[in-house]
């Protein structure tokens, strides 16, 4: 291997759970923080006797997603059983999908998508004890609520090259889901989990070398740190001439440790096979139809709609688009000052988002009508940038009026040959040396006394204004 | 009175109690009684009072319920250690639609481990004796049904057909037993065997019975995804001919080893009345016979073992505490199931085993389909299939528990129509030494009230009476 540069490859499991109002086999109501185990019946607690019925809104939501995806969608699709032992499975099986997924193939971005299936989620366990695992602890407790909750499955192909990619990539996939309406997609409450299974190869190299599965990451960063781990994990690895097992993998955020949770050896056979109690589901035309009736516009779609319609650049459109939420604030800012240029916006909002880190603009302190409305004071020269960014800095930290926030600071442009000329004036006679060297033609020392004017003005001048008042009064053209 | 009362088939107690001869608490405390003081070992649970609302067409007449069906509240133990003292939240539909059509409990009945054996040997509360008998099986995996409808115990019962379950224990008690189409009756709170093949219905003294019992157990049930809506009303059975019906005999099955002298005499001889009712007997083939129980021994276990796997301890049921999961897991299921549980949950993992799921399970299920087919393919040209519900009559106690595969070959002639989720019936075609012998007749999916009739007509004509086998009033 020494020589070669080595290139991740990198393919994503999502579990995202579906927000219908019951679970996917059982007429049940989703739980979500209820006491345990008060959103059960006896076809989720696996009672002896019960039988599941497949939710035909879970399957619904799956043709909306394969749609999204632009999958292929299966005309007959069947459920069949995963078989295991664990107690947070109360029929010893999971009922899922094998080899007639509800949908195959697809792509969203430039990423392959595998194939996309339902399956019920398990119940959650909670282990009473030092470790926190099932191993070691004093006792284990299960709560139902969660167990039989309508689950998608969507699996990528290994296409994927980086942990930022990773994270880019799902990020576009949850605003898809959000707008298809068809999950919370919030990670931190397992709404939408991601496993990663990753190799390293020589670049260019069109073989996969050994994966490892990383479990369970609950947050875009989490899910970032632990494949860059696992990837350098696996370059030393082999760099030091050693090969890669093939196992299952538990990151711990806190320590950024990696720790084995089971080798190839102690995989499962599932003995998967038909599901008997579930006839197969046949896709309908009015199926279909009720599908893509429902289909809201896409990421895909609204970044061209914002390139074509609204000019913005790519970057911002892509921005936009693939983050629904900043997409929405962009347009609550454009509705609420209709006179904004749409790119205008689209830079205050971008700013905006720059301050925020990882909080979504909509839940900041600025109101969508406070950022449109300093864009505009911006606009008309109301403020320049430099005071405008002080302003904005002002909204994020404690909210409120730009107006009013530009009257309490002075913030208002200085502007005008009448107001400026005086100023600059000044700053040249203040430094003789300087100006010197400027009739002389070395037009060097010209940020300084533009500087000088700014400090004055406390960035309130336009600094091109501010040049060219310095450039008439030394009788430069 | 009691013999009177006890001479009433369930129809006629039922149209008794309707014209208000016969008091439904009488009625019920005279079964009630003699259900308690079963010798045969027949029930594992009696009621100890008729519930306070019985209305509807069936007037109070009790019935007998397989402990295989969830009742809520009444233990539910399917035979079963692991099951135990347990007692469900929750009815199973088939027996509360016969609730609601005024059928209240009488008691629940021993049977083969979750169905699990032709014999009721495998019942973890002691195998049940055949009271025509008592040295000998009732047949099974209903067995305790079948005696307590066969020794006038109860007036009629619900019992479960996986492989023959229904048909081969009727037959041996000298009783009726029909196994529906698939997916006619609801399996919502029937413990589950083999999903596919698993199938409830009546067993009773005689084919209006079964009718009437049929009538109020069909059924769409949201809660089952496998129940289908029977197309027509079950009609109470009137035939007393059988002119312009073809019955086929599957003759190299029928010619074949295994089956007992006094059973092919039995079974010539119904033959004999069917002509004389003005059938006409024909010959056909099912090339695929010889496999299909081989194919059965591979899906049941198979679905089985998926099935069983929810008995664990965790929630319900025994739980024999352990030093971690994995030892919990194993000692519960160790001294939970019984052996015949054991090798057919080895069996059914090994045939869904990675590596081994396309040469045994889906090949089986290849197999399925062309029994399927081939059933099919003589029902073209016949109304019914007959053959002699098993090759034998009843077998002494413990004469076949060493021998798993003689066991399994007691379903030889049930099992083809298990596969192709046909329906069938067995009633009473004679005795042979004393012992009951009985008459299978399938037809295609739906047929019932045709199987019905013909079987009316073939009842009739055979005159077989049962009442020998009641036990002391």
């Amino acid at each position: 291997m020494a020589g070669h540069e080595l290139e991740p490859v990198i393919g994503l499991e999502i579990h995202v759970q579906l927000r219908t109002a019951t679970k996917m086999f059982c007429g049940c109501a989703l739980g979500f923080g209820e006491p345990p185990n008060t959103r059960t019946c006896p076809v989720c607690l696996g009672l002896p006797g019960a039988l599941p019925v497949a939710n035909a809104e879970a399957i619904h939501y799956g043709l909306m997603i394969g749609m999204a995806l632009d999958s292929e969608l299966a005309p007959v699709s069947t459920f069949h059983r995963k078989n295991y032992f664990y107690p947070d499975l109360p029929k010893g099986y999971q009922i899922s999908q094998f080899d007639l997924p509800l949908c195959s193939g697809g792509k969203l971005g430039k990423v392959n998508i595998h194939r996309v299936h339902l399956e019920e989620d398990a119940a959650k366990l909670n282990h009473a004890g030092a470790s926190g695992r099932i191993e070691g602890a004093d006792s284990s407790i299960v709560d139902f609520n969660r167990g039989g909750t309508p689950l998608a499955e969507i699996v990528t192909e290994p296409e994927l090259r980086s942990a930022e990619q990773v994270g880019e990539w799902l990020r576009l996939l949850r605003t898809t889901l959000r707008t298809l309406g068809v999950s919370d997609v919030n990670m931190e409450e397992g709404s939408l989990r991601c496993d990663a299974n990753i190799s390293l190869r020589p670049t260019g190299s069109d073989q996969l070398g050994t994966k490892t599965e990383l479990k369970n990451m609950n947050s875009f960063r989490f899910i970032e740190r632990g494949i860059r781990a696992e990837v350098e994990r696996q370059r030393a690895l082999i760099e030091e001439g050693e090969s890669v097992t093939q196992e299952t993998l538990h990151f711990d955020p806190k320590t950024e440790s990696i720790t084995s949770l089971r080798s190839k050896e102690e995989a499962h056979d599932y003995r998967y096979f038909p599901e008997p109690d579930l006839p197969p589901v046949v896709i309908t035309e009015a199926m279909l139809a009720r599908a893509a009736a429902e289909l809201p516009e896409l990421p895909a779609a609204r970044e061209q709609r914002y390139i074509d319609e609204l000019s913005l650049s790519p970057e911002s459109a892509r921005l936009f688009a693939w983050r629904a939420e900043l997409a929405d604030y962009f347009d609550a800012v454009r509705a609420s000052e209709a006179s904004l240029e749409p790119q205008q916006a689209a830079n205050w909002v971008t700013e905006l988002q720059g301050r925020l880190g990882d909080q979504e603009a909509v839940d900041s302190n600025v109101t969508a009508a406070s950022l449109a409305k300093l864009a505009s004071m911006v606009a008309s020269a109301t403020i320049n940038q430099g005071g405008a960014k002080q302003v904005l800095d002002q909204l994020v930290e404690h909210g409120g009026e730009p107006e009013a926030i530009v009257a309490a600071e002075g913030l208002e442009a200085v502007g005008g040959a009448d107001e400026l000329a005086p100023i600059v004036a000044e700053a040249l006679d203040a430094n003789p040396e300087l100006t010197e060297r400027l009739r002389g033609g070395d037009m060097k020392p010209i940020g300084v006394i533009v500087g000088e004017v700014m400090k004055q003005t406390r960035g309130r001048a336009d600094g091109k204004e501010v040049t060219a008042l310095v450039r008439q009064q030394l009788g430069l053209s | 009175m009691s013999e009177e009362l006890q001479a009433l088939s369930a129809a006629d107690a039922a149209a008794a109690i309707a014209k208000g001869d016969l008091g439904r608490g009488e009625l019920f405390e005279h079964y009630r009684a003699r259900a308690a003081s079963d010798e045969l070992n027949a029930f594992t649970w009696v009621a100890e009072s008729m519930p306070d609302s019985v209305d509807g067409p069936l007037g109070g007449v009790p019935i007998a319920v397989k402990d295989l069906f969830c009742t809520e509240g009444i233990p539910s133990q399917a035979g079963s250690k692991i099951l135990a003292g347990y007692c469900p939240p929750y009815t199973a539909t088939a027996v509360a639609n016969l609730e609601a059509a005024g059928a209240p409990i009488l008691g629940k009945t021993n049977q083969d481990e979750f169905a699990m054996g032709s014999s009721n040997e495998n019942s973890a509360y002691g195998p049940v004796q055949n009271p025509w008998d008592r040295s000998r099986v009732p047949g099974g995996s209903s067995g305790g049904s079948a005696a307590a409808v066969a020794a006038g115990l109860a007036p009629w019962a619900l019992g479960t057909d996986t492989g023959g379950s229904i048909r081969q224990p009727a037959a041996l008690c000298g009783i009726v037993g029909l196994k529906p189409t698939y997916g006619a009756v609801s399996r919502y709170g029937m413990i589950a065997f083999a999903s596919s093949l698993d199938s409830a219905g009546p067993l009773t003294r005689n084919v209006t019975d079964a009718a009437l019992f049929y009538r109020h157990l069909v059924g769409r049930d949201s809660a089952d995804a496998t129940s289908v809506s029977f197309p027509e009303p079950i009609a109470l059975p009137t035939s007393e001919r059988l002119d312009g019906i073809t019955l086929a005999v599957p003759a190299a099955l029928v010619d074949g080893d295994g089956i007992e002298a006094g059973v092919r005499d039995s079974f010539e001889a119904a033959l004999e009345s069917a002509r004389g009712l003005g059938a006409t007997v024909v010959s056909c083939e099912i090339p695929s016979a010889p496999y299909a129980l081989s194919a059965y021994y591979v899906i049941a276990p198979a679905e089985a073992s998926s099935n069983l796997a929810r008995f664990d301890g965790v929630r319900y049921g025994l739980r024999v505490d352990a030093t971690n999961l994995d030892a919990m897991y194993t000692e519960t299921r160790h001294d939970g199931f019984g052996d015949e549980v054991k090798r057919r949950i080895l069996i059914g993992t090994y045939a869904l085993s990675s590596g081994y799921y396309d040469a045994y399970y889906g090949r089986a299920q290849r197999v399925r389909t062309v029994v399927a087919s081939e059933l099919s393919a003589i029902f073209q040209t016949a109304d019914f299939i007959v053959t002699p519900t098993s090759p034998t009559v009843a077998f002494g106690l413990g004469e076949r528990t060493a021998d798993p595969l003689a066991m399994y070959l007691s379903d030889l002639f049930t099992i083809p129509m298990s596969l192709a989720g046909t329906p069938a019936i067995s009633i009473p075609s004679g005795l042979s030494d004393g012992l009951p012998v009985g008459l299978q007749i399938c037809g295609p999916a739906f047929s019932e009230n045709r199987i019905l009739g013909a079987a009316h007509a073939l009842e009739r004509a055979i005159g077989f009476d049962g009442s020998s086998a009641w036990s002391a009033l």
